[in-house]
């Protein structure tokens, strides 16, 4: 089957590379076909990597506390740019402190994201989902 | 002696140079008017025998061609996204030598499709997605130029998965395949589509351009202008096995309706830890500032400039100096003739420069944020860059070169703008750069040597 494309990054002026890299090398090995942004990304570079390689999902990190200011619009302006119905994950430590999970993935989801990931989750977790969000069979 | 004939058919003027290959030296320089309405070789026969009235009768073994006669190589491109397949299409394009009227993004509209086939260019440069990526766009973008009629030629090198697709649909018309200008994201792979480019130049561009007779009578090449002088600063940045060349460059050429500017060099930050954002940047990078030139686009360097700045450059006051540029704007073969003119021109050369060199050097951004400062380069590091080329009308034909070049220089005011901070300005007075690029494919040393001897170093 084709390889799934997924565009992965770090979002706003958030600099913590080394998740990323593990991400990068865990969906990889995971069979996906992965364009990685690296650190530093905004919300324009992502949509114009999505477009160019006609990508299946948007997975955002944030790690230093801006998440939900940086991921803000994300959505309303994947749809602007004819990426209407991609899948959008976020994950990291997306916001500020400890906060009950439950409520802050209310607020992402309402943002338009898919999917909200707590500190922590392990990639086996966000692979699962991918698998099971763009129907891949094993 | 064996002379070599380099030859090229200007859009104004066709300028001949002749060069000696076994003890390499500039023989002599001439140039007419260029005759492409009737007879391309009327011009070139002209100013031959002014030549041979300098030089004495020369029994040229080689002769070698370049053109920018009937409007150049005139090309339209489009791409998906306009900072990424978009742009590397126009970076393809000029660095093939051609002059790029239009570049497009995202899908062709009517109106686009209409201008399209009212500029009717020499070659259409479509391409759009990585390989396996977007398809959609550059598909319905055939569709488009299917539509349009017209008989230019179209160079595919867009995502490999829809070529053929994209070949079908423009079945009839001259397609040539080529490697994605992107074939992965963030990867530029701009030669192929270039050599293509200079292979449809040579088969088809020349015989429309009505070159064909003067192709009977040379030998080989035949490029565009822009083209020969891209090879010249490659040679005389890098040098040949023998010979040593000067290292990374950057030059100007000043003309009347544009400002190209060229770099040699690879351009990476000075601090490791910058990171770098938008399309990798390729080694030698050509632009055109085509608002920028000292007389057909003379109003664009008071529109980026502003009135008052050039005003005071030329020690004129905004009123005399404005009288000046609708002078030259609408007198576009006059020269300047007396004081106050040739400062308003040497102020206009002056920020022509800075604004063409500002545009086609990288800028540094610092981003204070979480954590402390952060450094974000876009573009090329020029800061490092030692030799300043200049040529171009205007600019050779003056004793101020280097304060005008100084223009293009680093400046403290605007620190994140990554031009070259300290140069020796080397100044084309014989105006033989485009003639040694020609050269440089079979006489490398010779034209190297001959470009070491005729640019004029202006030091510090
Ligand atoms: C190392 C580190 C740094 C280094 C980063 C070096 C580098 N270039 O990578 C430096 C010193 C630069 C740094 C700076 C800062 N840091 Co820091 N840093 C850390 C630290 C100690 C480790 C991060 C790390 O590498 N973890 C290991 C990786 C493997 O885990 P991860 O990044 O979380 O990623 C995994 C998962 O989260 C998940 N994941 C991540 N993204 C996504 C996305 C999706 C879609 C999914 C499904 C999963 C997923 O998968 C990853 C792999 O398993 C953490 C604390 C911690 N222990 O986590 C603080 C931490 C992230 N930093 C923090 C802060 C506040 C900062 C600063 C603002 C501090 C300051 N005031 O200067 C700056 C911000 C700089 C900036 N602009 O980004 C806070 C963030 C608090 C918050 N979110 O509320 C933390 C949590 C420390 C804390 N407890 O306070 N930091």
């Amino acid at each position: 089957m084709e390889k799934k494309t997924l565009v992965i990054g770090v979002i706003g002026a958030d600099v913590h590379a080394v998740g990323n890299q593990i991400l990068y090398h865990a969906f990889t090995d995971a069979g996906f076909n992965v364009i990685n942004l690296g650190v530093m990304v905004s919300q324009e570079e992502f949509i114009n990597a999505a477009i160019e390689t006609n990508a299946d999902a948007i997975l955002v990190s944030s790690l230093y506390g801006q998440g939900e200011l940086d991921c803000r619009g994300l959505r309303e302006k994947c749809d602007e740019a004819g990426l209407e119905g991609i899948l959008l994950y976020v994950g990291g430590n997306i916001v500020i402190g400890k906060q009950p999970f439950d409520e802050v993935e209310k607020r992402f989801l309402a943002m338009g994201f898919d999917r909200a990931f707590p500190p922590g989750t392990p990639p086996e977790v966000d692979i699962e989902d991918l698998r099971k969000d763009l129907h891949i069979e094993e | 002696m064996k002379p070599v004939l380099l030859i090229d058919f200007g859009s104004t003027y066709t300028k001949v140079t002749a060069v000696d290959v076994d003890a390499p030296r500039l023989l002599g320089t001439a140039n007419s008017y260029t005759t492409v309405q009737t007879d391309i070789m009327n011009g070139l026969a002209d100013a031959l025998s002014k030549l041979e009235k300098k030089t004495g009768r020369l029994d040229f073994c080689e002769r070698y061609a370049c053109s920018s006669a009937a409007g150049g190589l005139r090309m339209l491109a489009s791409g998906l996204v306009p900072e990424l397949t978009a742009e590397a299409a126009k970076t393809a394009s000029l660095g093939a030598g051609a002059k790029v009227l239009k570049t497009y993004a995202f899908k062709l509209t009517e109106d686009d499709a209409e201008e399209i086939r009212a500029i009717n260019p020499d070659i259409f440069l479509l391409v759009g997605g990585t390989d396996g990526g977007n398809s959609e766009t550059i598909v319905y973008n055939a569709k488009i130029l299917k539509e349009i009629g017209g008989d230019f030629p179209v160079i595919l090198a867009g995502n490999r998965n829809a070529a053929r697709e994209c070949e079908r649909i423009l079945s009839g018309r001259e397609v040539h395949i080529c490697e994605n200008v992107m074939p992965k994201f963030g990867v530029l792979n701009i030669e192929p589509a270039q050599r293509e480019i200079r292979e449809v130049f040579l088969n088809r561009i020349v015989r429309a351009k009505g070159l064909t007779q003067a192709s009977e009578l040379i030998k080989g090449i035949m490029m565009p202008t822009p083209s020969a002088v891209m090879d010249a600063m490659k040679l005389l940045a890098e040098g040949t096995q023998s010979q040593k060349g000067l290292g990374d460059l950057v030059a100007v050429d000043v003309g009347g309706a544009t400002t190209d500017i060229y770099s040699v060099a690879e351009g990476l930050p000075d601090d490791p830890r910058t990171s770098l954002r938008g399309l990798p940047e390729p080694y030698i990078k050509r632009t055109v500032e085509g608002d920028i030139g000292m007389r057909y686009s003379i109003r664009g360097i008071i529109d980026a400039a502003g009135l008052e700045r050039v005003a005071q450059t030329a020690g004129l006051t905004p009123e005399r100096l404005s009288e000046i540029v609708d002078m030259f704007a609408e007198n576009t073969d006059m020269l300047p003739y007396d004081d106050e003119t040739l400062r308003a021109d040497e102020a206009l050369a002056s920020w022509a420069v800075r604004v063409a060199v500002t545009r086609h050097a990288g800028r540094l951004e610092e981003i204070f944020g979480l954590g402390g400062l952060k450094l974000v380069q876009t573009g090329k590091n020029l800061v490092n860059v030692d030799k300043f080329i200049v040529t171009g009308g205007s600019l050779i034909h003056t004793e101020h070169t280097r304060d005008i070049a100084s223009y293009g220089f680093y400046d403290e005011e605007e620190p994140g703008s990554l031009k070259p901070k300290q140069c020796d300005v080397l100044v084309d007075r014989s105006y033989i750069i485009a003639a040694m690029g020609l050269l440089s494919k079979n006489y490398p040393d010779a034209a190297l040597t001959i470009l070491k001897e005729e640019l004029k170093t202006e030091t510090r």
